[in-house]
C-alpha cells in the first residue's frame, strides 16, 4: 500500500518518492527475509537426499564438502547482509512479535 | 615426542592465564571500564561452547566413522542462529523482562511459575549433562594419555583417575570463584564470559593450526586432499536420509534446550542487539570448526596405524609427524572445549539445582515460611557453590563408574535427545497461549520416561540397569514394550527410534493435556505476557491490588538482594512516587517489578511464592484476565486508563492527607512546644529567682550558701542550653553557620563520638558492634559539627534503646563519592507513625522529660547534615532504631569558604 507523495514527487526528479512508510516496509521484508534463511538452508542442505549418494556407485564425498560448505558460506552472506538493517531495527524499536 | 613434564608445565601456565583474565574482566567490569566486555564478539565467542571436547576431538572420530554425518552437528545450529529474528529475539526478550535465570526458570515462569515444572526440567537437566561432563572429563585424560604413554595411541593410562579428579577439583574452583560473584542472573558472569571467549579463540585456532598443517604440511594443499578424500575409505557418502534429518533437527533443538546454551544464549545476553552479529558470525564460527575435520580425518585414515583411535587424530596426527609444539597447541584446544562446556553447564545446573529445589525446600521446611526468610542470599550463593561441587562430583562419578568406556562416546548424542524434551514445552509456551501447566508437565515426564526407557538405560550396555532379556524381548516377555523397538517396529537406527517417539508422544501429551485443561489465571497472565513479549501496549500485571506492608517487603527484600541493593532500589521506587525515604507505596506496579528482581536472583516461583506471603489476597483475579483475555481490548484500555488516573488520584489523595496529618501533628507539637518551653525556661527561673532570694538573707551559713549558688549555677547552664540550642538551629536553618573544614579520619570522630556520649546514662552496660577496618576513611568536613551529630545519634540510643542488653551497630560504607554511616541499635523500633516527624523541631516521641532535652537534637542534625551537605535519615526495617548519615566523602569547597 503506497501512495503517492504530493510534496517530492516533482517530475524529473529521479529520487525515489519519499513517503513514511517505505523504510520499515523494506525493514519488515527484512525480518521476513530473516526469518526464511533457516527454511532455505535446510531446504538446500536436505538436497544431497535426492542424490541418493548411498545408492549411487560414483563417490560422493568430495562433491559433496564443497556443496555444504558453499551453502553454508551463502548462509552466513545472507545473514551478515541483513544483520546491518535489523540492528538499526531493534535500534528503533521497531520490533513488531508477528 | 613431547617430554610430559613440559605439557603439564603448559597446561598449568594456561590455567593461570585463565584465571587472570577472568579476575582482571571482574575487576575492570566492577569499576565500570568494562565497555568490550559486553562487544557482540565476545557474545559470539562466549556461544562456543557448544563446541565441546566431543565436537573437538570427536568430529573427526565421527567423520573417519560415517563421512559428512559429523556436519549435521553444526548444521542445525547455524539455521537456528540464520533464523535469529524467530525464535531467539523472542527468547532473548522474555528473558530479560521476566528476568530468567535458567531454562527451568523459563518453563516454570512460562507456566504459571509452578515450581514442579521447575523441578522436573532441572532433574531432566541433570540426569542429561552429568554424562556429558563426564565425557569432557574423560576426553582430558584421554589426550593427557596420549602424551603419557609410551606409544602415541596409548589407551592404558597410568593415573587417568587422578588426572580426572585434578581437572575436576580445578574446574569446581574456578567456577565457584567466578561463576557465583552475584546472585542477579542479570548481572553478567564477565570473568567466565571472557575466560570461555578466550577458550573459544584457542579452540579455533588449535583446530586451524592442525588443519592448516594437516594440508599444506601433510598433504600437498587443497586439490591433493580432495584427490585423498576420494581415494579414501570415507570417499562413498552412506547418507541415511533419517539421520540426515533427524541429527540436524536435534541438533537444532540443542543449541535452543542445553542448559549451558540457555546459560550463555539468553541469559547471560547483554543486549538483543548482539543477536544480530551472532546470528552471522557464529554460523561462520561452526564453518571454520568444521572445515578441516573431513581432511584430518582422511589424512589420519591414511597415515595412522590401522587400529588406532580416529577420536585422537587431531592429538596423534601432529605428534607422530612430529610437531610437538602443535601437538600441545591441539591438546590445549580440546582441553578449553572441555573446561568451558564443563564451567558454563556447572553454572547453570547450579542455578536450577538451587532456585528450584534447595531454596524452595529449605523454605517450606522453615516455620514462618518467608515471612522469617531471614539471610536468603547467603542460603542461596551457599547452596550455588555445592551445587557446582555436586554437578562435577556427579560427572565424576559417573567417569569412574562406567570406566572411561567407549559407550560415554556415545553420551553427546544421547544427552541432545534427552534435553530437546523441553522443545515442546519451550517452543509451544513461546508462541501459543494455549498451551498450559498440565499440558508441559505431561509432555515432559512422557518424553523424559520415554528416554530413559529407550536410550539413556539401553546406553549402559546389557550388563547395565536393562538386561540384554529385556532388551531382546521386552519387559515380562512383552514385545511389543522392547526399549529399541517399541509397538513391534524393529530395525530404526536405535537414536533416531528413541527420538522420535520420545518427542512424538511428548508432543501429544503437550497438546493434549493443554488441550484439555483449563490453566490458572496467573498462567493465562505469563502466557500473554511470553507470547506478546513485543507487544508492550498490553502491560500484564500479576498483582492487581497493592497495600502490602511495605516495611516487610524490605526486610524480605534486604534477605535477598542484599542490605544496600534492596535499600536503594526501594528508595529509587519512593522518588519516583514523589515520597522521600525507603518506603514507597506498594502499588500493583512496585509489587511486580520488586517481584521480577528478586525472580532474577531466585528463580519466578520462589520469588512469586515470597511476595504472595506479603500480598496475599492480591494475586491474580478472574476480572484482571478479563483485561488481558477480552477481544474488545480498546474498551479494556481505555477503562484500565481511568482506572490507572483514578489509582493515581487515589494515591495524590493520600500523599496529600499524609502531608496535612503532618501538619496538623505538627501544629500540635508547637503548641505543645510553647507550653513547654515556657515551662522549661520558667522551672530554672523560679528556682533561680528563689535561691537568690534565700542567698540575699544575710546570715545563712556558708555550705548552704554554696550549694545554693551552685543550683543556680546549673540552673543557668541548663537554660543557657536551651538558648543555645535554639540559636544554633536558628542559624543553621538559614544555612549561616560558619563551617571549620579540614581533614580528619573517620574513625577518630566515631570514637570520640563514643567516648563523649558515655556520659549520657552511663549505669547501661551498652555493646557497641563495629567494623573498624572499614572505618578508616578520610573526610573533609566540618569535624566538629560531624562529631555533634554522631554524639546526638549514640546517646539518643543510650537513652531510648529499651532493649535489656542494649547494643549499637555502626556500619561505614562508601558508596561512589560518599560515605555512609548507619546507627542501628536493637530495641523496638520507632513507630511507622511517628518516622515522618522525628526530625521535626520540637518532636518528642515520649512525653517524659527525661530525655532532658526539648526535642531540638535530630532536627539539628538535620540541619547540620544539610550544611555539609550530606542527609541523615531513618532506615526501616533493620530489627532496631536505625538512621544513617550520609555525606560527601569531600565537601565542596566553595560551600566552605
Amino acid at each position: 500500500m503506497t501512495l503517492p507523495d504530493a510534496g517530492t514527487g516533482r517530475r524529473g526528479d529521479r529520487r525515489p518518492p519519499v513517503f513514511l512508510a517505505r523504510r520499515s516496509y523494506r525493514r519488515r521484508r527484512m525480518m521476513d527475509a530473516c526469518r526464511m534463511l533457516p527454511i532455505l538452508g535446510a531446504a538446500l542442505w536436505m538436497i544431497p537426499i535426492l542424490w541418493h549418494p548411498a545408492d549411487t556407485a560414483a563417490d560422493d564425498t568430495a562433491p559433496g564438502i564443497v556443496y555444504l560448505f558453499a551453502v553454508w558460506i551463502v548462509l552466513v552472506a545472507l545473514a551478515a547482509a541483513l544483520s546491518r538493517g535489523l540492528t538499526r531495527a531493534l535500534e528503533d524499536g521497531e520490533d513488531e512479535g508477528g | 615426542m613431547v617430554p610430559f613434564d613440559l605439557l603439564v608445565a603448559g597446561c598449568i601456565a594456561y590455567v593461570i592465564l585463565l584465571f587472570a583474565v577472568a579476575f582482571v574482566a571482574e575487576r575492570r567490569a566492577r569499576s565500570g571500564r568494562g565497555g568490550w566486555l559486553r562487544s557482540p564478539w565476545v557474545y559470539t565467542l562466549s556461544l562456543s561452547v557448544y563446541c565441546t571436547a566431543w565436537t573437538f576431538y570427536g568430529a573427526v572420530g565421527f567423520a573417519a566413522r560415517s563421512g559428512l554425518e559429523f556436519a549435521t552437528i553444526y548444521m542445525g545450529p547455524t539455521l537456528i542462529m540464520v533464523g535469529w529474528w524467530w525464535i531467539l529475539r523472542k527468547l532473548v526478550r522474555i528473558g530479560r523482562t521476566q528476568r530468567v535465570t535458567s531454562i527451568a526458570d523459563l518453563i516454570s515462569s512460562r507456566y504459571g511459575k509452578s515450581n514442579l515444572l521447575g523441578v522436573i526440567v532441572t532433574l531432566l537437566a541433570v540426569v542429561g549433562t552429568a554424562p556429558y561432563i563426564a565425557l569432557q572429563l574423560q576426553s582430558v585424560t584421554l589426550s593427557f594419555g596420549v602424551f603419557a604413554a609410551a606409544s602415541p595411541q596409548g589407551w592404558a593410562l597410568p593415573d587417568q583417575g587422578v588426572t580426572a579428579i585434578w581437572v575436576a577439583a580445578g574446574l569446581a574452583l574456578f567456577t565457584i570463584l567466578f561463576g557465583t560473584r552475584n546472585l542477579d542472573a542479570n548481572e553478567r558472569h564477565h570473568g567466565v564470559v571472557i575466560a570461555i571467549a578466550l577458550e573459544a579463540v584457542v579452540k579455533l585456532v588449535a583446530l586451524f593450526g592442525v588443519g592448516a598443517f594437516v594440508v599444506w604440511g601433510v598433504a600437498g594443499g587443497v586439490g591433493d586432499v580432495l584427490a585423498k578424500i576420494e581415494a579414501s575409505p570415507i570417499a562413498d557418502w552412506p547418507l541415511q536420509p533419517g539421520r540426515w534429518i533427524g541429527l540436524t533437527f536435534l541438533s537444532a533443538a540443542a543449541l535452543l534446550t542445553l542448559p549451558r546454551m540457555f546459560q550463555v544464549l539468553v541469559v547471560e545476553n547483554a543486549d538483543e542487539r548482539h543477536l544480530a552479529t551472532a546470528g552471522w558470525a557464529f554460523p561462520l564460527y561452526l564453518l571454520a570448526m568444521s572445515l578441516f575435520v573431513v581432511p584430518i580425518a582422511v589424512v589420519g585414515l591414511e597415515r595412522m596405524p590401522a587400529g588406532s583411535n580416529p577420536d585422537l587424530f587431531v592429538l596423534t596426527l601432529p605428534l607422530s609427524e612430529g610437531n610437538g609444539g602443535l601437538a600441545i597447541l591441539a591438546f590445549l584446544g580440546g582441553f578449553s572445549s572441555a573446561t568451558s562446556m564443563v564451567i558454563v553447564a556447572a553454572i547453570a545446573l547450579a542455578t536450577m539445582v538451587s532456585n528450584h529445589i534447595v531454596t524452595p525446600l529449605w523454605l517450606s521446611l522453615r516455620a514462618g515460611g518467608a515471612r522469617a526468610a531471614g539471610d536468603v542470599r547467603g542460603l542461596v550463593l551457599t547452596a550455588r557453590r555445592l551445587s557446582i561441587g555436586v554437578v562435577l562430583a556427579l560427572g565424576y562419578g559417573y567417569y569412574s563408574l562406567s570406566g572411561g568406556s567407549e559407550a560415554l562416546a556415545a553420551i553427546g548424542l544421547i544427552a541432545f535427545v534427552g534435553l530437546a524434551q523441553i522443545l515442546p514445552a519451550m517452543l509451544g509456551g513461546i508462541f501459543w497461549r494455549g498451551a498450559t501447566r498440565v499440558g508441559a508437565g505431561a509432555g515432559l515426564v512422557t518424553g523424559f520416561a520415554l528416554w530413559l526407557y529407550t536410550l539413556f538405560l539401553p546406553s549402559f550396555g546389557s550388563s547395565g540397569l536393562i538386561s540384554a532379556e529385556v532388551l531382546v524381548e521386552g519387559p515380562f516377555g512383552w514385545g511389543w514394550l522392547r526399549p529399541q523397538a517399541l509397538f513391534g517396529i524393529e530395525g530404526i537406527d536405535p537414536l533416531m527410534h528413541a527420538m522420535i517417539w520420545s518427542l512424538a508422544l511428548n508432543t501429544a501429551a503437550f497438546l493434549i493435556g493443554s488441550l484439555l485443561s483449563f490453566p490458572e489465571p496467573l498462567e493465562r497472565m505469563q502466557g500473554a505476557a511470553f507470547v506478546h513479549v513485543f507487544d508492550q501496549s498490553r502491560g500484564t500485571r500479576g498483582w492487581s491490588r497493592g497495600g502490602a506492608e511495605p516495611e516487610g517487603l524490605l526486610v524480605m527484600a534486604q534477605g535477598i538482594l542484599g542490605g544496600e541493593e534492596a535499600q536503594r532500589f526501594f528508595q529509587a521506587a519512593a522518588v519516583e512516587q514523589g515520597k522521600a525515604g525507603f518506603l514507597p507505596d506498594t502499588t500493583p506496579d512496585f509489587i511486580d517489578r520488586l517481584e521480577r528482581r528478586l525472580a532474577g536472583a531466585v528463580g519466578s516461583a520462589t520469588a512469586h511464592a515470597m511476595i504472595a506471603q506479603f500480598a496475599e489476597g492480591a494475586a491474580v483475579s478472574v476480572q484482571d484476565l478479563m483485561a488481558v483475555a477480552s477481544e474488545a481490548q480498546q474498551i479494556k484500555e481505555y477503562s484500565a486508563q481511568l482506572e490507572a488516573k483514578s489509582e493515581e488520584l487515589a494515591r495524590t489523595a493520600r500523599q496529600l492527607r499524609e502531608v496535612n496529618d503532618k501538619l496538623t501533628d505538627l501544629s500540635v507539637q508547637k503548641d505543645a512546644f510553647l507550653s513547654q518551653i515556657s515551662h522549661e525556661l520558667r522551672t530554672p527561673m523560679t528556682s533561680i529567682r528563689a535561691f537568690s532570694e534565700i542567698l540575699m538573707e544575710p546570715d545563712l551559713p556558708e555550705p548552704m550558701r554554696a550549694k545554693y549558688a551552685e543550683i543556680i549555677h546549673e540552673e543557668a547552664i541548663r537554660l543557657t542550653r536551651l538558648l543555645d540550642d535554639l540559636l544554633d538551629l536558628s542559624v543553621l536553618e538559614n544555612r549561616k553557620a560558619q563551617l571549620t573544614v579540614q581533614v580528619a579520619n573517620l574513625h577518630d570522630l566515631i570514637e570520640r563520638a563514643i567516648t563523649s556520649a558515655s556520659s549520657t546514662r552511663p549505669d547501661r552496660d551498652f555493646t557497641f558492634h563495629r567494623d573498624l577496618p572499614t572505618e578508616h576513611m578520610a573526610v573533609y568536613t566540618d569535624t566538629d559539627r560531624l562529631v555533634q551529630v554522631f554524639i546526638n545519634l549514640v546517646s539518643n540510643a543510650r537513652k531510648y534503646c529499651d532493649a535489656d542488653h542494649p547494643e549499637l551497630t555502626i556500619r561505614v560504607r562508601r558508596a561512589g563519592a560518599r560515605v555512609e554511616v548507619d546507627f542501628v541499635d536493637n530495641g523496638s523500633g520507632i513507630p511507622k507513625k511517628s518516622q515522618s516527624i522525628i526530625f521535626e523541631k520540637f518532636s518528642r516521641l515520649t512525653d517524659t522529660s527525661r530525655a532532658g532535652g526539648a526535642g531540638l537534637g535530630l532536627a539539628i542534625c538535620r540541619e547540620i547534615m544539610a550544611n555539609l551537605g550530606g542527609t541523615i535519615e531513618y532506615l526501616p526495617g533493620q530489627g532496631g532504631a536505625a538512621f544513617r548519615v550520609s555525606l560527601p566523602v569531600r565537601r565542596g569547597l566553595t560551600r566552605a569558604a
